[in-house]
């Protein structure tokens, strides 16, 4: 990746490097943009489409749907998902001062599953106008309910006497994760044939869903998300040196760690409700970027969204295009090219791993 | 005055065409993807095949059917994917989705035909009746649909007449035998459907949808014949370690080591071969 310097295992203040990243990272992501604006299937070109449109031509009716009823809603889909899921995994890294910390460790992951289980199994079950009211849109909504109610009942069982303990939470999220999955496997075992094909599916991922609809529903909390984040940066910096460290230096910790949870769930929540579920952006990206230009959280979790969003993108026009017509699951895709980089990036820099 | 000539040439052509005889076939779609292994097969049961331009992942009989573009799994069709082999009309299984996908292609005014689906001998019929009529070749459905229909009837017949007075018999469909799970077909599913047509019992007909089954719900349900798919690789059974199963052992089939395989789309399917399927299992109960 352009994001890796030679210099940047140097010690010192790297701040202008970060910010040399970041127009790295911006035109990284107009070409990952105009890839994924460009390049589908049918053989619709995007250039002539936008000749023909300054020419005050009409665009024939089969690229303009395909353009901007499939092409554009995708773009716009992927960078948020891809953004949300990478400065996540950055916040959570942070706040549990853990390599290792995804949006699996609070429960989001399990949770938003379960949702999307629930939806996919007993869907059918449904009085028939509770189901047409919600149509296509329940497995989304009972994703995001679900993310949600798992993380909030983590807070919950974490926090005593106005203070949240950050071992309690991971403890308590493979807790809650084991019971998630139980609850998950009844609801796999009563699933016939075709709903057992469809969780396969969606565990994988896919950006093949994205409508102007669905997409416009879940931009706002991943958008909320996303501008709040950066805020937490400063805190994020000061709870690197511990809690008590934090809390001498004037940061309002409690408030620190309430804030990064809420900013997670909405954004891995709205991300997965919309995308399925797409490991390995959460993970990568940001150590990817403090390889590259170290752990300040004020680069950090900006370059982590720009990052997140361009890998997210490209990954996605890789599987659209691998198989045409046909399409592959984008979490297969995001796997198979980033795990080996990454692995790659471990091993090539292993003295100089800094979290 | 070109122009003039050239109006009156149009208006001369509008006004005889009606008279010449339409020239077939104009008005039916002309490039269809196929969805769903049942209509395909039906598809090239009517002789219609030049017609497909695609299909999808489980669409894989007859096997020249193979050559054409695969769009993908019924139910994750990619919007652009089916665009992209400019198709007039798609015909598919119930089922396809995911609805942002079927909305799209409506949208860029594809016609869009969801076949119903059912596993009994009215819903195959249906289901070729049906795609005979969206291709506009509604003669060549019902020749096919009354060949189907008569060879069911056939099928049908062979186990009443040759054990009649004789309690019917008991099939268990195995779906499969992973780490010695037996995976059985209950009620509502294809596999309960094509053993009522061929004349005998679902061993297993107290739950819905394919489930695992204990050893003693396997001996409780004392089958005859057990019915599987006929698979290669690593989902294959052989015969040992089939009737190796303690369990299976311990039933009448397992003492008869009666078991029937066959191709999976064709036994499951409810499309044109159904009769074919029903026939072989109706004389392995006839004659087991």
């Amino acid at each position: 990746m352009v994001a890796i310097h030679p210099e940047g295992h140097l010690v010192g203040d790297r701040r202008g490097l970060a910010r040399r990243t970041s127009w790295v990272l911006a035109a990284l992501l107009l070409v990952a943009a105009y890839a994924s604006l460009a390049v589908g299937a049918s053989g619709v070109s995007l250039p002539a489409a936008l000749a023909d449109l300054l020419a005050g031509r009409e665009i024939d009716a089969r690229a303009r749907i395909i353009l901007l009823d499939i092409r554009l809603p995708r773009l716009l889909t992927g960078m948020m998902v891809g953004a949300s899921l990478a400065v996540a995994g950055a916040v959570l890294q942070g706040l549990f001062r853990n390599p290792l910390a995804d949006p699996g460790l609070v429960g989001v992951s399990a949770g938003a599953g379960l949702g999307a289980i629930s939806a996919i199994v007993l869907g059918g079950l449904l009085p028939g106008g509770l189901a047409g009211l919600l149509g296509s849109a329940l497995m989304p909504v009972l994703a995001f309910a679900g993310s949600w109610l798992s993380v909030s009942l983590l807070y919950v069982i974490a926090t005593r006497g106005g203070h949240t303990s950050v071992a309690t939470m991971l403890l308590g999220g493979i807790a809650l994760a084991a019971m998630t999955a139980a609850f998950s496997g009844l609801l796999i075992y009563m699933a016939d044939d075709q709903q057992l094909r469809d969780l396969t599916f969606w565990s994988l991922g896919s950006l093949a869903g994205a409508s102007w609809s669905k997409t416009l529903a879940a931009a706002p909390l991943m958008l909320a998300a996303l501008l709040t984040a950066p805020a937490l940066s400063r805190g994020l910096n000061a709870l690197a040196l511990g809690e008590a460290a934090a809390h001498h230096l004037g940061i309002p910790v409690q408030r620190l760690k309430t804030g990064a949870i809420v900013v997670v769930a909405a954004a891995v929540g709205a991300a997965t409700a919309i995308s399925g579920g797409i490991g390995f952006v959460g993970i990568v990206v940001p150590h990817l970027l403090r390889l590259a230009t170290g752990p300040d959280h004020r680069a950090l979790l900006v370059n982590s969204g720009v990052l997140g969003a361009s890998l997210l993108l490209l990954a996605d026009v890789v599987s659209r295009s691998i198989v045409a017509p046909s399409e592959l699951p984008i979490g297969i895709v995001t796997a198979v090219i980033g795990g080996p980089f990454f692995l790659w990036i471990l091993l090539r820099r292993r003295g100089s791993l800094e979290i | 005055m070109r122009l003039a000539t050239c109006r009156r040439l149009t208006l001369t052509a509008l006004l005889v065409l009606p008279l010449l005889p339409a020239p077939s076939r104009a008005e039916e779609p002309q490039r269809i993807v196929s969805i769903g292994g049942s209509v395909t097969e039906i598809v090239y049961a009517l002789g219609e095949e030049d017609r497909l331009v695609a299909r999808d992942t489980t669409s894989t009989y007859p096997p020249e059917v193979a050559a054409l573009p695969d769009i993908g799994y019924i139910r994750q069709l990619s919007p652009e994917g089916v665009l992209s082999v400019n198709p007039t009309l798609v015909l598919t299984e119930e089922g396809a989705g995911p609805p942002e996908a079927v909305e799209l292609l409506k949208e860029a005014s594809i016609e869009f035909v969801e076949i119903p689906e059912g596993y009994d001998r009215a819903a195959v019929l249906t289901k070729i009746r049906r795609v005979s009529e969206v291709l506009g070749v509604p003669e060549k459905g019902e020749q096919l649909a009354s060949d189907v229909a008569a060879a069911l009837d056939d099928a049908g017949r062979i186990v009443g007449e040759e054990s009649s007075g004789t309690p019917p018999r008991r099939v268990l469909f195995v779906l499969s035998m992973q780490g010695g799970r037996v995976m059985a077909g209950g009620a509502n599913t294809a596999a309960d459907g094509i053993i009522r047509l061929a004349g005998g019992v679902n061993a297993v007909a107290g739950f819905d949808g394919y489930k695992p089954l204990s050893d003693e719900a396997i001996i409780e349900a004392a089958p005859d014949v057990i019915l599987m798919m006929a698979r290669g690789g690593d989902l294959a059974v052989s015969d040992e370690a089939l009737f190796s199963h303690p369990a299976i052992a311990s039933t009448p089939a397992g003492e008869t080591r009666a078991v029937l395989r066959i191709d999976g789309m064709k036994l499951l399917g409810f499309g044109p071969r159904t009769a074919e399927a029903a026939t072989e299992l109706a004389h392995a109960l006839a004659g087991g």
